[in-house]
C-alpha cells in the first residue's frame, strides 16, 4: 500500500472550497428558494390543514394535527435537502464536472474540498428551514418562540445525512445507487420515522428501528422544542445522536474521497 | 526542479510507473512520449502530488510531496488530460473561482484575469458561459487558469489530445511564449510531432518504462536513420517485398499497411527499388520522426 501521510494542515482552506460552492449557488439561488417554500408548503396544506381537519374533528385535543407535524416536516424537509445537495452535485464534482479535482490541483487537499462543501450544504439546509419556519409561523402552524432553536435542530438533522450520504455517493460509480437511497431509504424514513404520526404506533420492531434512524430524532427534537415538551436530558440525547450520525459520516467522507481522489 | 528516482506507481498488482529516473531543469520543457497506458499520467499524478509514490524518491521544488503536498502545488500550474471546467460559469468566472483556490486576493485575481483572458485569446469571449465554447477554446482556457498563481512549474498531460490541427498550432504558440518568458513546462503526449515542436528533453515511455532518453533530434540520430522511405504495394502482406529490398536500407520495418526503409537518402534508395523492377503503389520519402524512433524502441506504433 501507498504511503499515505497525513497533511497536517488539511482542512484550513476548506473557506476556498466553500467559496466556490456559493459562486455557483448565486446562478440558482432564486428557483431553489422557491422550490424550498412551496415543497413544505404543499405538504403543510395538505397533510395539515386538509388531513388535520379530519384528525383534529376526531376529538384529540392540542396540538392540533399541523402544529404537530410542522415542527416534522420542518426537519424531514432538512434530510431532503441534505441529501438531494450531497448525492448528485458530489458525483457531478468528482466525476462529469469534475470540480474536485481542479480543487486538488490547487493547493487544496481532501479535506479542505470535503468540508468546504459539507458546509455549503450546511447553508442550503439553513436557507431552507429558516424559509420553512417563516412559512409555518405566518401560517399559526408553529406558534413557539422555541423555533428559533428548532431551526439549528433542523441544520443539525441535515447534517447527520449531509456526511454519510457524501461517503456513500464518493463510492458510487453513477447515480443508480441513488434512486435506490431515495426510494428505499429516505422516502421510508420520511413517512415512518414520525413526521406525520408518532412511532409508537408502529409495530414494536419497526418502531425500535425507527427510533435509531438520524430523522425520528430530528423531527423528536424540533418537535418537542416548539411544542414545549422539551427536556435538557431528552433534547441532549437527541443532539448527541445527530452529532454523532454527523461526525462518523465525516469521518467515512473522508476515507471514501481519499480513496476516490488521491490513489 | 523535479528530481525523480527509482519512481514507482502501483495499482494493486498492477505496475503503471516502473523505476523510473528523472530530472528536469529550471526553464526547459520536458516531455513523456508514449502511448496509452504507457505510465505517463500516473507519473503526472505523483509529480501533481495528487498520488502518492508506491516506492522511489520524488522532489519537487525541493520539497517533498508527501510532506509539502499543498505547498508544491501551490506553486504549480496544472492542465489535466480532461478538463475541469465549470461549464456553467462564464470563461472570467472560472478564473476567478480558480484564483481564489491559492487563496489570491479578489483584486489580483481580477486583474490577473484579464492579462490571462488576453493570452489566451479569449478576451472577447470573457463573459460567455464554457459550455458552448470550442474544444480549442476550453483548452485554452484550461491553460490559462493553471496560469493564476503564476507557477513556476507547468504540468500539461496531453495538452492537445483531441483539438484539430489549426487548434493545435494555436496552443503550441501560447506554450512556446510560455517557456520563452521562462516557465518550466513539463507535458506528456502520445503525438510525436507535439514532442517534437515543444520539448527540449524527453523520455520515450512504454509499459512504464523509460526505454529511451534525450532531445528529439539525439534520439532520431541515435534510434533512426536520417530519412524514411515508405512504400505502400498493392498486396494484403508486405513481408515478401521486405524481404527482397532488406540490402537497400539499414532497417526494415513491416507495417500491415506499408513498408519502413531506414536510410540517409530517401531519394537514392526509392530509386534503387525501382530498378528491381518493383511497383510500389505508392513512394514517400520523409525525415525521420520520434514515431520511428519509438518503432524502433518497442517494435510498435505509438497511435493503434
Amino acid at each position: 500500500m501507498a504511503t499515505t501521510h497525513a497533511q497536517p494542515r488539511e482542512g484550513r482552506m476548506a473557506g476556498r472550497a466553500f467559496a466556490y460552492w456559493l459562486t455557483n449557488y448565486r446562478r440558482v439561488w432564486q428557483g431553489t428558494i422557491i422550490s424550498g417554500f412551496l415543497g413544505p408548503l404543499f405538504f403543510l396544506a395538505a397533510m395539515g390543514f386538509g388531513l388535520g381537519s379530519l384528525v383534529d374533528g376526531g376529538g384529540l385535543g392540542a396540538p392540533g394535527y399541523v402544529e404537530f407535524i410542522a415542527p416534522g416536516i420542518l426537519a424531514a424537509q432538512a434530510m431532503q435537502t441534505a441529501v438531494g445537495e450531497s448525492t448528485f452535485p458530489v458525483m457531478g464534482a468528482l466525476k462529469w464536472q469534475r470540480q474536485y479535482h481542479a480543487m486538488l490541483a490547487a493547493p487544496l487537499g481532501v479535506a479542505d474540498l470535503v468540508l468546504g462543501h459539507v458546509a455549503f450544504v450546511a447553508m442550503r439546509v439553513a436557507i431552507t428551514s429558516v424559509a420553512f419556519a417563516v412559512v409555518a409561523v405566518a401560517l399559526g402552524a408553529i406558534t413557539s418562540w422555541w423555533v428559533l432553536l428548532a431551526v439549528p435542530a433542523a441544520i443539525l438533522t441535515g447534517l447527520a445525512f449531509t456526511t454519510p450520504v457524501f461517503a456513500f455517493a464518493a463510492r458510487q460509480d453513477n447515480d443508480a445507487g441513488f434512486n435506490v437511497l431515495f426510494r428505499f431509504i429516505v422516502m421510508p424514513m420520511f413517512l415512518f420515522s414520525g413526521t406525520f404520526f408518532p412511532v409508537e404506533q408502529l409495530p414494536g420492531v419497526l418502531e425500535a428501528v425507527a427510533k435509531v434512524t438520524p430523522l425520528w430524532h430530528g423531527v423528536e427534537l424540533c418537535r418537542s422544542l416548539v411544542l414545549g415538551t422539551a427536556t435538557a436530558a431528552g433534547s441532549l440525547g437527541h443532539v448527541a445522536h445527530l452529532a454523532l450520525w454527523a461526525v462518523g459520516g465525516l469521518w467515512l467522507a473522508f476515507a471514501s474521497f481519499r480513496k476516490r481522489l488521491v490513489a | 526542479m523535479i528530481s525523480a528516482h527509482r519512481l514507482t506507481k502501483r495499482f494493486g498488482g498492477f505496475t503503471a510507473v516502473d523505476s523510473i529516473d528523472v530530472e528536469v531543469r529550471r526553464g526547459e520543457a520536458f516531455g513523456f512520449l508514449g502511448p496509452n497506458g504507457a505510465g505517463k499520467s500516473s507519473t503526472m499524478r505523483m509529480i501533481g502530488c495528487v498520488s502518492p509514490p508506491s516506492d522511489g524518491s520524488l522532489r519537487i521544488l525541493g520539497l517533498d510531496p508527501a510532506r509539502d503536498g499543498p505547498a508544491i502545488r501551490a506553486r504549480l500550474g496544472v492542465v489535466p488530460q480532461r478538463d475541469t471546467l465549470d461549464e456553467e460559469l462564464t470563461v472570467r468566472e472560472n478564473i476567478l473561482v480558480y484564483g481564489r483556490y491559492f487563496g489570491l486576493s479578489r483584486a489580483h485575481v481580477r486583474a490577473k484575469a484579464d492579462e490571462l483572458l488576453e493570452f489566451a485569446q479569449l478576451t472577447d469571449r470573457a463573459d460567455s458561459v464554457v459550455e458552448p465554447l470550442s474544444g480549442g477554446m476550453k483548452r485554452r482556457l484550461t491553460i490559462a487558469r493553471s496560469l493564476v498563481n503564476d507557477p513556476e512549474l507547468l504540468l500539461l498531460d496531453e495538452p492537445t489530445t483531441g483539438l484539430d490541427p489549426q487548434a493545435r498550432h494555436v496552443l503550441w504558440d501560447r506554450l512556446f511564449r510560455l517557456k520563452r518568458s521562462g516557465v518550466t513546462l513539463v507535458l506528456t503526449t502520445h503525438y510525436m510531432d507535439e514532442a517534437e515542436q515543444l520539448c527540449d528533453r524527453l523520455v520515450v515511455m512504454d509499459g512504464g518504462r523509460i526505454v529511451a532518453e534525450g532531445s528529439p533530434r539525439e534520439l532520431i540520430a541515435l534510434h533512426a536513420t536520417r530519412e524514411v522511405l515508405e512504400l505502400r504495394f498493392a498486396a494484403d502482406d508486405h513481408a515478401p517485398y521486405a524481404a527482397k529490398l532488406t540490402d537497400l536500407a539499414q532497417r526494415v520495418e513491416v507495417l500491415p499497411d506499408r513498408l519502413l526503409l531506414y536510410t540517409d537518402d530517401g531519394d537514392a534508395t526509392a530509386a534503387a527499388v525501382q530498378r528491381r523492377g518493383l511497383a510500389p503503389l505508392s513512394v514517400l520519402a520523409r525525415r525521420s520522426t520520434l514515431e520511428d524512433v519509438f518503432l524502433h524502441l518497442t517494435g510498435r506504433t505509438l497511435v493503434d
